[in-house]
């Protein structure tokens, strides 16, 4: 496995737990007010705004431990350059990323039409973040091992 | 839309008679990742003009001595 079909899967792994630590911890903190509550709107919105800057600050954390435990296991160096061919995976995944969020945007817009509260169309747009960025992953794992 | 064709390559043979080059050292001289000539080398990716010539300069051939079509099968 190369270094780069390595660092997706990390990538994966710990968007994963990220998400799925972060959305566990937060929703003990769920609060108990009426579906249109202002309670409940200032808690999506502090949910989204804190999860911006811990999901970057576990990216460097993934990817400094990931750096260190591919360099302790596997000694190879980490490639010192993205050339074209990594830019293009990444594009790639990037862009079935963008769709898939597109889709769920378009599905969070469905659940207002529909009447649903509006803590369904938060978490819709929370479960498409996750899956897009969790489908940009796997995909990119996929074109590195298969080819682009 | 002409014949469908698939690009072939002659990376290894070059390498080989460059004095067995290795494909960090092909990687390092045209700019990119070992990974990425490995990948070229097996078909599994098509570089663009620009690398491909910045390869054929590498072994300084002219770019049909490396790469080359094929009439696809299918």
């Amino acid at each position: 496995m190369s270094y780069q079909e390595r660092r997706t899967l990390a990538n994966l792994v710990g968007t994963i737990l990220v998400n799925v630590l972060y959305t566990a911890y937060m929703m003990q903190r769920y609060p108990t007010a009426g579906d249109y509550s202002p309670e409940i709107f200032h808690y999506w919105a502090t949910f989204f705004l804190i999860l911006i800057p811990i999901s970057i600050l576990a990216y460097i954390i993934i990817y400094i431990v990931f750096s260190i435990l591919n360099a302790i296991t596997t000694r190879e160096v980490e490639p010192d350059i993205t050339d074209e061919r990594d830019r293009l995976i990444e594009l790639k995944g990037n862009q079935i990323a963008a769709y898939v969020f597109g889709i769920g945007f378009i599905l969070a817009m469905i659940a207002l039409v529909a009447s649903l509260p509006p803590a369904a169309m938060f978490a819709i747009l929370l479960c498409a973040g996750l899956a897009s960025e969790m489908l940009s992953s796997l995909l990119q794992f996929y074109f590195y091992r298969r080819g682009v | 839309m002409g014949k469908p064709f698939v690009i072939q390559n002659n990376l290894r043979r070059l390498r080989f008679d460059s004095n067995e080059m290795t494909q960090q050292d092909l990687a390092q001289q045209a700019g990119v990742t070992r990974q990425t000539i490995g990948a070229i080398e097996k078909g599994d990716y098509s570089p663009s003009l620009e690398l491909a010539f910045r390869i054929a300069r590498v072994f300084n051939v002219r770019l049909e001595e490396v790469f080359f079509i094929e009439d696809s099968e299918t």
